[in-house]
Order: structure tokens, then sequence, then C-alpha cells
């Protein structure tokens, strides 16, 4: 191997990259974009869902209820109809998500005493939202229910002392509860396979469908030489994107950084092999762009998306699905970040997710020199 | 004009599927993602590990823990007996949840004043950390309010009857059990038929100009209407082969109920699908290089389902996010596809969104076909 030839391709890589603004300007962007869509673009904390009210009572009871339903920051009385049709139509087109309606014989009832239902319709399709709603209306009226049988007591001569509990919950590693703070961290492994992966998969594939890889092919070059110049700058632009990526999480959506920066740097580097490597073996067996492309969508967006607990835990998924994430490397590299960013764990504690990530480097290196010849077929 | 329009359809058709490999990608991938999608993607939660410390051993407090022990969301699986083992336990990852109730709970309760119930979540876990501290309220809740029902009892038996109390009577419409995966399969019909028009349509053009056969088609008489009919139909082909492929394994496989009408969500498609063609060609026209393709449409892509409301309600995003998303064509064809899939709603509730893709459709394409004239100059 000589270095010389090594870094004379790196060289004609790294023209060809800057030659094509665009592609250069999306490594810029794409980590900034992707950080806002994902910042701000996923939140969980459920607040202020559009609710449609049916009172057929109108009393001064009913009122009341309905005071509470407003109240809350959780729900919008956006309108108040007064027929049934309004309610089940605006479910239908999705003007709300849920509809009260409270029945004629609300107060008449609430006066002979016994239970009285007050009805919520829930559109279902968001299961997660769905629940909340379906919590907080339950908080809603029970808290009502209360204050009256109190009342109740009360006119009554009996003095009963309400039961309050209060749920008091820390959030560790993430005070606030910011969806952003458990999102964020994660959106670098994203970063990295589209980096790594669906750049450097079609840069073989390019050669090899323009026919310039006949031309590769007749010069001195070896198959390790060309390798390792056209992964090159795209290690660059990735590390340099771990940084970007870095800064607007700590700086922009105030994420905790507890770690190390040096092990964040360590393992991004060693993802950064991982996607590489894995983009090459695509193109080397893929040699259309088109093709190089869907799979890299496959074996590493994809699975760094819904498979590496960035979004849905992987403890949640079936069992089998459980299994297959222990061979995505993105597992690791999230898992990883989570534990830099917010848990500060030392990095001496982190030999679980970091050998397998090496593992997978190392393996994956090996099989992506292992499968590119300078052969034509 | 047809004879020629049928030449190149020929020619589009035989280069798709002449090889096996495309063949497979066409198809394969779609399905692949939707299964991985159904299993992974979720906002249910089951058994979530949680440990308890109860510090007061109080009936009450051991009533307050039977709860969780029986609720199907968590699995208590230790009591602990100092409040540092919770710190433990979470920082290895080996409990998500910690509840913590402190001595005097009970006296507390039973005097009127508020009983704090401890939280601890790693709120590095996803979404269901979130997820679970709105459970935890309902639990609490739920406790609080039984036991108050308990007291009246106790206190006033000869009242029960007279009592008012007010109830929730809660409907799920649409999605009776709350399932995530109802809420996610209908939405990866859209979002896979989105990357896949996209890519092909925009791939398909930028090849031939990339290996430099553009040149070659455009010294054949053929006009350029022809040239993009001949590239868009197969596409459109394709995309609607597809949607009724990944329609039919959702339905089948995850057993989504379809309770609307087939030509409704076949309308809504076709619409969609011809927004997806303009995208793709406007892609086509402003790229060199089918990298530079690639990276212009992941960028397209990335908002579009962000934005969409695909996993996230778009109610909760940000405003300038929400007016954004009314320009992405996603957003209505979610809304198609939830509407006839679970709502069972037809054309009366689901005109205004074919109004708004028809509309969208109209102006990409004329707006794409515009550009792609001046391309080819």
């Amino acid at each position: 191997m000589s270095f010389t030839r090594l870094l004379a391709v790196a060289r004609k890589e790294v023209i060809q990259i800057l030659r094509d603004s665009r592609s250069l300007a999306i490594v810029v962007i794409m980590p900034v974009t992707l950080m806002l869509l994902f910042g701000y673009g996923v939140n969980l904390d459920l607040k202020g869902l559009p609710v449609y009210v049916y009172d057929r009572d109108g009393s001064q009871q009913s009122q009341d209820l309905l005071k509470r339903f407003q109240a809350s920051e959780y729900f919008h009385v956006v309108r108040v109809v007064n027929d049934y049709p309004a309610i089940t139509r605006a479910l239908d087109d999705g003007h709300a998500k849920m509809g009260i309606v409270i029945p004629w014989d609300f107060s008449s009832q609430l006066g002979q005493g016994g239970p009285v239902q007050v009805q919520a319709l829930v559109d279902g399709t968001d299961d997660n939202t769905a629940n909340v709603l379906i919590g907080y209306a339950q908080a809603v009226v029970q808290g009502y229910s209360t204050e009256i049988q109190l009342n109740w007591l009360r006119g009554r001569g009996q003095s009963i002392q309400p039961a309050l509990v209060s749920v008091e919950t820390r959030t560790w590693y993430n005070e606030d509860l910011e969806s952003s703070a458990f999102i964020v961290p994660g959106v670098l492994a994203l970063v990295m396979s589209v980096i790594g992966a669906f750049l450097t998969s079609l840069t073989i594939a390019r050669e090899w469908e323009r026919g310039s890889m006949e031309q590769l092919i007749s010069t001195p070059v070896s198959a390790m030489e060309i390798m390792l110049g056209k992964l090159a700058p795209y290690f660059v632009l990735g590390m340099f994107d771990v940084i970007v990526c870095a800064v607007i999480a700590i700086y922009w959506f105030q994420v905790p950084f507890r770690g190390s920066y040096i092990t964040l740097l360590v393992s991004s580097a060693l993802f950064l092999m991982v996607v590489l490597s894995l983009g090459f073996f695509i193109s080397v067996l893929a040699k259309n762009q088109f093709a190089a492309c869907q799979i890299a969508l496959l074996v590493t967006f994809l699975p760094a998306f819904l498979l590496s607990g960035f979004l849905f835990s992987i403890e949640q998924m079936p069992v089998a699905l459980r299994w297959i994430t222990s061979v995505v490397p993105a597992r690791y590299y999230v898992s990883l970040l989570k534990k830099i960013f917010l848990k500060g764990t030392p990095t001496a504690m982190l030999y679980a997710d970091l050998i397998p990530l090496t593992v997978f480097a190392l393996v994956l290196a090996l099989l992506a020199t292992r499968s590119f010849h300078k052969r034509l077929e | 004009m047809l004879g020629r329009l049928k030449q190149m359809l020929i020619k589009e058709f035989i280069q798709v599927f002449r090889d096996k490999r495309t063949r497979f990608l066409l198809f394969g991938p779609p399905i692949i993602q939707m299964l991985v999608f159904g299993y992974a993607a979720t906002f249910e939660i089951h058994y979530v590990p949680t440990v308890v410390l109860d510090m007061d051993h109080s009936q009450e407090s051991r009533e307050l823990i039977s709860r969780f022990t029986s609720s199907p969301y968590f699995d208590v699986q230790r009591q602990l007996t100092d409040s540092r083992q919770i710190h433990d336990l979470i920082d290895q990852g080996k409990a998500t949840v910690g509840l913590e109730i402190d001595a005097g709970f009970a006296q507390k309760l039973r005097g009127g004043q508020t009983a704090p119930l401890q939280v601890i979540v790693d709120a590095t876990n996803s979404n269901t950390a979130l997820i679970a501290s709105s459970y935890i309220t309902q639990i609490a809740l739920g406790f609080a309010h039984d036991y108050q029902q308990d007291r009246i009892y106790r206190i006033a038996p000869q009242m029960i009857d007279a009592i008012p109390s007010v109830e929730l009577e809660q409907r799920p419409w649409y999605n009776p059990d709350l399932s995530s995966r109802w809420f996610f399969v209908p939405g990866v019909i859209g979002s896979l038929t989105l990357v896949l028009v996209i890519t092909v349509t925009a791939f398909g053009v930028v090849r031939e100009r990339e290996i430099g056969t553009l040149e070659q088609i455009m010294v054949t008489p053929i006009r350029p209407a022809e040239f993009i009919l001949g590239k868009t139909v197969p596409a459109f082909l394709i995309g609607l082969f597809d949607v009724t492929l990944i329609a039919t394994v959702g339905t089948f496989w995850f057993k989504i109920p379809f309770r609307g009408n087939i030509l409704v969500l076949l309308t809504g498609s076709v619409l969609f699908i011809l927004c997806m063609l303009g995208v793709g060609l406007l892609i086509s026209t402003v790229s060199k290089t089918q990298q530079q393709a690639m990276v212009t449409a992941f960028f397209f892509i990335m908002p579009a389902i962000s934005f969409s409301g695909f996993g996230f309600p778009i109610s909760t995003m940000p405003q300038w996010m929400q007016y954004f998303s009314y320009a992405i064509p996603l957003r209505y064809f979610l809304i198609v596809l939830r509407g006839t899939y679970l709502k069972g709603v037809g054309m009366d509730i689901l005109w205004p969104q074919m109004a708004a893709m028809a509309g969208l459709g109209l102006s990409l394409l004329t707006f794409a076909i515009l550009r792609f004239h001046k391309a080819l100059d």
C-alpha cells in the first residue's frame, strides 16, 4: 500500500465533493435540519388538544364542570355545539380529538343523588393522544365529583377530609422532561447513517455506473487504496457533523452534556467506521446508484430510525424484534449517546456498548475490504 | 405521438424490470419496512420495569402499590429498603420507574393533607418514560378517588345511595383497544409510497442525464411531453402497485380494519402519487447526478414525514411548523388513509383533503413540467 496513491484517490474524491457544491451544502445543512425537525417536531408532551362540548343540560352545575375542562392546560375547548351530530362530525373530520357530552338531566340527577354519567367520545386513531386525553378527562371529572360530594356532605353536617394524593415526578437525566432532550442526542445516529451510508454507497456505484471504475482499475492503485481514499473524505465530513450536532444540541436545545467529549468523539468515529464500511460494501454489491440508495435506506437509515431505541424503546418491542436489534450497530451508538449526554456515565462503564460497536466496526471494515476486487466482470 | 410514447414506455419498463435486483428493490424493501414499522413503532407500554420503596408500611401504601402490581403497564420487580437502591437500579438501566412512598403517607391521607407519591423515571428511555408518567398519575388519582369513596362509605353508610357523584363514560372511537399498530400501519402506507415514488421518478431521469443517454434520447424525434410521460407513467404505475401491495400486507398481516370505501382510498392514492411525481420531477430538474438527486430527495422526504403528523400530532408542534404542514401533501394523504381505514368516512368528509392534494399536485406537476422543458433545452 502506498500512502501517496491513497492520498491521490482521496484528493480526487475531495475535488469531486468540492465541485458538487450541493452535496457539500447538504453535509452542513442536513445535521442542522434534522436536529431542528426532531427537536421541535417530536413532542409527546400533549397540551391544548381540541375538544368539542355538547352541554344538553345548560345548568349551573354543568357549566361548573365545563369550566374545569376549560381551565385545564391539556384541553382547548374549541367549540360548544348543540347537537350530537356536530360532535360525531368533528371527530370524523378531525377538528376535535374529544367530545364531551353532558346529559340533559345532569343537574336534576345530581340533586337526586347517585352516579351521573358524563360521556367522553374520544378519537382513538392516535392511541397515545387518546390515552392521555382519557386520563386527564378522568382526573377533571373525578376532581369535580369529589368536590360536589364534600359539599353535599358538609350540607348535611358531615365533614369529611378530602383524600389527596400528589404525584411528584422527578425525571432523571432530563429534569425538565423536555421531549427534545431525549430525542436530540439520538439524531446524531441518523446524521451519521445518512453521511456514511448514503453518500458513500453512491460514490463507488457511481464509478461503476459511469464507467470510470475501469479507468481506476487500469491504474496501479490497489483495492485497499481505493477504499481508504474514497472513505477518508467522508470520514472527515462525518466527524465535522458530529461536532456541528453536538454544538446545536448543547447550545440551541440546551441538552445537558454530562459525559466526556473524547468518548463522544471515539464512539462517533467507531460508528462512522461501521456506516462507512456498510456503505462501501453496499456500493460494491449494488453497482447501480438506485439500488445502492434503496439498500442503504433499508440497512442503515431504517434501523437507525426504528430499531435503535432512538424514538421507540427497544424493551417494548416483540421478543423477536428485540433480538434483531442486538445486531443493529446504531442501537449501541444511540445508547452511548444518551449515556454520554444525559447520564454522564463514566467511560469505563460504557464497555457494554463500546465493545459491540468496536466489533461491528472491525468486522464490517474487514468485510468491505474483502468484498472489493479490482476486477471487471 | 402515441407510437413514440409506446416505444419510450417499452424502453422504460425493460430498463426497470431487466435487472433482478432492481425488480426486487421496488417491492421488497417496502414490504420489509412495513413489517418492521408495524412491530417496532409503538406508543403502547407493557410491563415497564418498576421498583418500589415503601417506607410507610401502611395498609394505604400497600393498597397503592398493589394497583401498580396489578397494572399491565408496570412490572413491579422489587420492593426495596433504601432509597439509594432506586438510584443505582435506574443508573444501571435495570429499572425505568422508581416509586417511593415516604413514612407518613397514610397519616397525611387520613388527615386530609396532601400525601405525596414520589416518582422517579428514567427519561433517557425514549417515549416510555413520558407515557409511563401519565399512567402513574392516572393510577394515583384513581387510588385517591376510591379511597375517598371508601371513607364516605365508612362514615356515612346510610348516605351512600343518596350522595351525588359524576363518572366519566369513555368511548374511544375508531380504535377501541387503542392499539398503536392501528395508528401507525395506515400511516406507513403513505410514507413508503412517498419515498418510493419520489426516488423512482428522480433517479429515472437523472440517471439518463448522468450516464449521458439523455442526449441520445434528445436527438431522437421524441418530444419533451412524450419523454416526461414516458418517465412518469411507469413511476405512477409502480407507485400504485406498491400502494396496493403495502396496503394488502398491512391490512391482512396486521389485521387493520378497513371500514371505508376502497374507491375513496384509490382516489386519494392517485392524487397523492401525482403530487409525488411532481416532486420527483422537480428534483430531477435541479440535479445533475444521482447523488445530488438522492440528497435533494432526502431533504424533501425528512421534513415531509416529520411535518405530516405521521408519528406525532401536528397540533403539538410549534406554530411555524403547523403552518408549514399545510404545504405537505402527505399531511392530507394520512388523513385520507386513517379516515378510510379506521374512521370509515367518505368523500363528504374527505373532500377538503382531496381538493388540497389535487391543487398541490396540479401546481407541482405544472411547475415541474415547465422547469423540465427548460432543463432539457
